[in-house]
């Protein structure tokens, strides 16, 4: 392949990806033949109604899960092969997580916070050198200055946003988010959406999922799940700008303070 | 090869602050599980500080009994060593005594000796002690100095003078700070002219004082005070280390002899070496040991348990942790080793804590008695190594726990 076929080549390739939970005698077939490309430097919302499959999709993407039939090729490895010890590899070095629930380390501060995937790489980085990119990527999510600020010192948006420059940290091939807004308000959301197309113009691609038809708006591309299956896969027709519906907001804002 | 293992180096390092920051959020709960192992660690140190003393001044007291030193006493000797029917037997005579020093070609020196217990009387004070009837050799034997004045002698045994050598506590007892020299004291209304006094020696073996005594010639003490034919004991002296088996061996045959016992038939009499001695006692403070031993294992064990069972609390209380630290990459051999280092790090913790207390308690102990206690450091290091390998032990199975748990399972755990 040359470097031309690289930059083309999907960053993740599903063949009929199936993922089916046995507990006891009862059988749940969460994914049941997902056949999906996505490109570098996508932006895919996954959508669907609950129960769907959507987060059992995620975590089989975020090498979390392994699938139980079917192929998964991230960034153009076999990975439904690996054992679990390259799988962490995987998870440390090509992907990065955002949840629903922030999950950040209570009592430590945010940059230890973004340092943490740098603690678990092979070869080891340095201290400096951790503190430094770990300082880099907060202020990419515009939070250097809170840098020493413990989780419960910072509002829901200010978390996920360091939980945001955690999953940027180690430069990955890919940024899964599920349900990154779902303890948001709308306002904050918005503003988590702008960062997430900021650094999807920047070249990282995304995958999140949302129930939430004007969050995925934002998206370059909407998929559409129901029982397991993908239903619809249509390019965003008209996506909506973040930057510039946050910019009016800030207008009608001073203009009711003027008022 | 030589990498992973350089990761390992480093991640432990790294995780060793990270234990040690756990521990201090949960400074009570730690201090709690740590209790069992700070006390098992303070018994151990304490114990075998006590013991080492304890040794070294049995060691010492038995070489001051006297060099090569054997002692008949009157009566068999019983399984288990000292009791104390022995010396109240009347079996051995004077004759006995002087066969032994006439016809033992190793013997240096011999002395009879018999005692009684009665008041003392002196200076208008009353004082009960041990009245001992002995030889001039005695001192030589038991290699007992004088802080003052002579031993008497051979005439004053032939003559059963009413003279007496006194014990340094009975002087301060009948005579305070005065000077017993030539002094008398009254025994069963006998004066006693005082012409000797022996230098402190402390307790003995088995914790009796040795210096409330009052030696006086063994004719005197037979005919005078204890008005028996009979001896206690008899002290013999042999001239080399190296001759003390054979001699005691023709020792015990003479007496057979003497005493027309045929064969097959028990002894009517004992005869003790310092070797016996030394391990008579030796065998009661190793019964102490084994008991402070088992004492403190159990503490250990029940200190390890602790680790264990506060580790596995802990497994559950930072199940989200867990479940973000494999999700951002952790293999699961690192979250095994952070758990680890921290059950060793709080085992360790422990373990100093103990060891401290335990040099403390060791030197209580010494000021609390006649002995002091030797703390070595195989002991500290001793407990160090138990403390880490329990910190192992009891560390790994909730290490494990933690590095098999299920990412996604850990992380939706509220
Ligand atoms: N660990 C599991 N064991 C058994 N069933 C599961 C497990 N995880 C998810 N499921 C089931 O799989 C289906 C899809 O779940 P999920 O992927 O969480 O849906 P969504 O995220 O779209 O709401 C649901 O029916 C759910 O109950
Ligand atoms: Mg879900």
């Amino acid at each position: 392949m040359n470097a031309a076929d690289v930059a083309a080549a999907p960053v993740i390739r599903l063949r009929n990806l199936c993922k089916t939970y046995r507990t006891g005698a009862v059988e749940v077939r969460a994914v049941r033949g997902v056949t999906l490309d996505i490109a570098r430097g996508d932006f895919v919302a996954v959508m669907g109604a609950s129960g769907s499959g959507k987060s059992t999709l995620m975590n089989t993407l975020g090498c979390l899960d392994q699938p139980t039939a079917g192929d998964y090729e991230l960034d153009g490895v076999d990975v439904a092969r690996l054992s679990p010890p390259q799988l962490a590899v995987f998870r440390n070095r090509k992907l990065g997580f955002v949840f629903q629930g922030f999950n950040l380390l209570a009592r430590t501060s945010a940059l230890e916070n973004v340092e943490l995937p740098m603690l678990y790489t092979v070869p080891l980085i340095p201290r400096r050198e951790r503190r430094r990119r770990a300082l880099f990527a907060l202020e990419r999510v515009g939070l250097a200055d809170r840098h020493d600020h413990h989780p419960n010192q910072l509002s829901g948006g200010q978390q996920q946003r360091v939980a945001i420059a955690r999953a940027l940290v180690n430069q990955p091939e890919l940024v899964l988010a599920d349900e990154p807004t779902g303890n948001l308000d709308s306002r904050t959301s918005i503003e988590i959406m702008g960062l997430f197309q900021e650094l999807n113009a920047a070249g990282i691609s995304l995958v999140m999922v949302t129930h939430e038809l004007d969050i995925a708006a934002y998206c370059k591309r909407l998929v559409v799940m129901r029982d397991g299956r993908v239903i619809g896969d249509t390019v965003n027709p008209d996506r909506r700008s973040a930057a510039a519906e946050l910019a009016a907001l800030n207008r009608t804002e001073q203009q009711a303070d003027l008022n | 090869m030589l990498n992973t293992l350089h990761v390992l180096v480093q991640q432990s390092w790294q995780t060793v602050f990270v234990a040690l920051r756990a521990l201090r959020r949960n400074q009570l709960r730690s201090a709690l599980t740590a209790l069992g192992i700070i006390i098992g660690v303070a018994a151990v140190v304490a114990m075998a500080a006590v013991g080492n003393g304890a040794q070294a001044s049995i060691t010492q007291q038995v070489s001051a009994l006297g060099e090569n030193l054997l002692t008949v006493f009157a009566g068999s000797k019983r399984s288990g060593g000292v009791n104390s029917g022995q010396g109240s037997a009347s079996t051995l005579t004077l004759g006995d005594a002087e066969a032994i020093a006439r016809e033992i070609a190793d013997v240096a020196a011999v002395s009879p000796e018999v005692s009684g217990f009665a008041p003392a009387v002196a200076n208008g004070r009353n004082w009960s002690t041990s009245i001992v009837g002995v030889s001039p050799e005695y001192l030589q034997i038991r290699d007992w100095p004088l802080a003052g004045g002579a031993m008497f002698g051979e005439r004053d045994v032939r003559s059963s003078a009413k003279v007496a050598v006194i014990g340094s506590k009975t002087a301060l007892e009948l005579f305070g700070p005065l000077n017993p020299l030539g002094q008398t004291v009254r025994v069963k209304n006998i004066p006693f002219v005082i012409v000797g006094v022996l230098a402190g020696k402390g307790a003995g073996m088995g914790g009796q004082n040795q210096d409330d005594r009052l030696l006086v010639p063994y004719t005197t003490a037979m005919k005078r005070i204890t008005g028996d034919r009979y001896l206690r004991s008899v002290n013999i002296q042999i001239r080399s280390a190296a001759r003390m088996e054979i001699a005691q061996a023709q020792i015990s045959g003479l007496l057979r002899q003497r005493h027309r016992l045929a064969p097959g038939q028990a002894d009517d009499f004992s005869i003790f070496n310092q070797k016996d001695i030394a391990e008579t006692v030796g065998s009661v403070t190793g019964i102490v040991k084994l008991l402070l031993g088992a004492v403190s294992s159990l503490s250990l064990l029940v200190g390890g348990i602790g680790i264990m069972n506060i580790m596995l609390v802990s497994v559950t209380e930072r199940t989200r942790e867990i479940g973000i630290r494999i999700a951002v990459g952790a293999q699961a051999s690192a979250i095994n080793l952070q758990f680890l280092i921290e059950a060793v790090t709080l085992s360790l913790c422990g373990g100093l804590v103990g060891v401290v207390l335990g040099v403390a308690t060791a030197h209580l102990v010494g000021s609390a008695s006649s002995f002091q206690p030797i703390v070595t450091a195989d002991s500290i290091l001793l407990a160090f190594g138990v403390s880490f390998i329990i910190g192992v032990f009891f560390g790994y199975y909730p290490a494990r726990k933690a590095a098999a748990l299920d990412p996604i399972e850990a992380l939706r755990y509220e």
